[in-house]
């Protein structure tokens, strides 16, 4: 099976595991706070995902010091690239690249590799070296949402006009 | 034949191939380096006809973009809409009565045999026969019509709706469904003595554009591409949704890698669309088209959801993360054609313009789902 594989490989990435917050006593005081104070951005480390409500097998949040570890373990695996794209969480200040993998055989298992980064100063390094089919989708991120994809070869705009100096895709641009 | 020569990279001047080009079938630009008559490299200008949906997706609330999953690709609109409105339902919980199911199913597939005929056609008028286009054009009108009888468009239907149908099918669609398929079964024999036998075609085709299973990897090909190429994927298959898993029917893949083994894969995906086709109707059961609980208000928890499909045109992906508002934060569209055309440019050098041409061709692209 490759989803376990993949799963062992892919947890060597995240050697302390992430320690789970012990819960608070949810007095009713408790709970509107709650309800007010916005839930903290996600730390990263690998979860399970059930694939019947999320389409997706293993969803791996790192850091993106650790992306070109982490998709060479995919390329070793013969997963394929299936799309690269961003979100902009504006509220926890971050932009998010997501990139997706599956695989050709029967053997199915989606696995999601997502990484956030500063919105001030957005810069991932480029995986066009590992998969050159990251090139468009790459370019295209940048366009939307003006990340950075360090060390790429032509990343100029793809799908937006050739002098376009804004990113639609973030949530303050306003048309 | 395409032999390798020795390039000499001084000498060389560029074409531009489109941005409107009858060889690209719509508004693409391919900028080639040539030296002579072979690209020595070439660039693909692409987003002349962007439209950013991924953008009106967060406009919009969930039923509102409906209607733009089937302007992406305009040949084969039905697939696109499936996997939009599977993805929703599977994020919000939405169970769809088994007869909306199969009906899609069958509707699906005849929008599949009418984009493979049309490609057919336009393919063969690439390569120079124009004749196929006008046979193919009129089987292509037999479902058009029957489809548009039913959902009430011939191109860019809004058919699907989140838990079933917006129009159930009648008795006259089931009997030109089945009057249908043994007409298509004949014209099949007819393409193939008229077409896949003539020797000037094949001479255009075969050991042309060689695409090994590393490169379809490397770029995320799926359809006639990847099967072309000896890859046995399907999403029908391999990650089986809605009812294809009550059909039998097999997946074409020929490992011969070249244009002519993508021409086969899509002329051989004809006759399984149309056995899907004729299971459906025989199984297609009675009942509502529409749940009798549904949300009135479609609005899916918060995370995020993925669906894949497998459309004409290849594996079409959609992400949507929800924050649990009656509008998606983020709807990502991802289209087929965009990773088959991407590797055109490693895959094209060293080629001669004509074959490149012809490579082109048996890539099937609709311009603007590349774009979106």
């Amino acid at each position: 099976m490759i989803y376990e594989k993949i799963k062992t490989t892919l947890s060597s990435l995240f050697p302390d595991p992430v320690p789970v917050p012990p819960e608070e006593e949810s007095a009713g005081d408790d709970q509107e706070k709650k309800v007010k104070s916005p839930p903290p951005p996600r730390q990263d480390g690998l979860l399970e995902r059930e694939y019947s409500v999320h389409g997706y097998h293993l969803d791996a949040q790192i850091s993106p010091a650790q992306l070109i570890a982490a998709v060479t373990m995919l390329d070793d695996a013969e997963f394929f690239i299936e799309s690269i794209t961003g979100v902009d969480w504006i509220k926890d200040n971050q932009l998010e690249v997501v990139y997706d993998f599956s695989r050709y055989d029967f053997d199915l298992c989606r696995v999601v590799i997502r990484t956030r980064i500063d919105r001030q100063s957005p810069v991932v390094p480029t995986i066009t070296s590992i998969y050159p089919g990251a090139n468009w989708h790459e370019r295209e991120t940048h366009d939307f949402f003006g990340i950075k994809f360090d060390g790429h070869p032509n990343l100029i705009p793809l799908l937006l006009p050739e002098d376009a100096d804004f990113h639609p895709l973030l949530k303050d641009f306003k048309a | 034949m395409n032999s390798p020569i020795l390039l000499q990279p001084d000498e060389t001047f560029i074409l531009n191939v489109g941005p409107q080009h009858p060889a690209t079938h719509g508004v693409l630009r391919v900028k080639m380096e040539m030296n002579g008559e072979y690209i020595v490299n070439a660039e693909t200008v692409i987003g002349y006809i962007h439209r950013m949906h991924e953008k009106m997706g967060e406009l919009k609330t969930y039923p509102q973009f409906l209607m733009n999953l089937s302007r992406m690709d305009y040949l084969g609109a039905l697939g696109y809409s499936h996997g939009h409105v599977l993805l929703v339902e599977k994020a919000s919980g939405i169970v769809v009565p088994e007869r909306a199911e199969y009906i899609r199913a069958i509707m699906v597939e005849l929008n599949r045999i009418a984009s493979h005929l049309f490609w057919f056609g336009a393919f063969v008028m690439d390569l120079g026969g124009f004749s196929p286009l006008m046979y193919a054009l009129q089987d292509r009108e037999h479902i058009l019509d029957m489809l548009e009888a039913v959902t009430g468009s011939r191109l860019t239907y809004c058919y699907f709706r989140f838990g079933g149908l917006y129009n159930d099918v009648d008795d006259d669609f089931i009997t030109a469904a089945r009057q249908f398929i043994p007409r298509m079964r004949k014209s099949m024999k007819k393409y193939h003595k008229l077409v896949t036998g003539n020797i000037i075609f094949r001479k255009r085709l075969e050991g042309i554009a060689p695409l090994s299973k590393e490169m379809c990897r490397k770029y995320g090909a799926s359809s006639a591409v990847a099967r072309g190429s000896g890859i046995n994927f399907d999403v029908r298959k391999n990650e089986p949704y809605s009812v294809y898993p009550e059909f039998d029917f097999d997946v074409p893949v020929y490992h011969e890698c070249d244009s002519l083994a993508r021409y086969m894969v899509r002329m051989d995906e004809i006759e399984q669309s149309l056995r899907i086709v004729e299971q459906g109707l025989d199984k297609l059961p009675g009942g509502p088209i529409m749940p009798d609980k549904k949300p009135k208000l479609i609005k899916p928890p918060v995370g995020d959801y993925y669906q894949a499909v497998e459309t004409a045109r290849g594996s079409f992906g959609i992400r949507l993360v929800s924050d649990g508002g009656k509008n998606p934060y983020r709807l990502k569209l991802r289209s087929p054609t965009y990773s088959n055309m991407h590797l055109f440019d490693e895959a094209c050098r060293g080629m001669m313009i004509m074959d490149a041409l012809a490579f082109m061709g048996s890539l099937d692209l609709v311009i603007p789902e590349i774009d979106r």
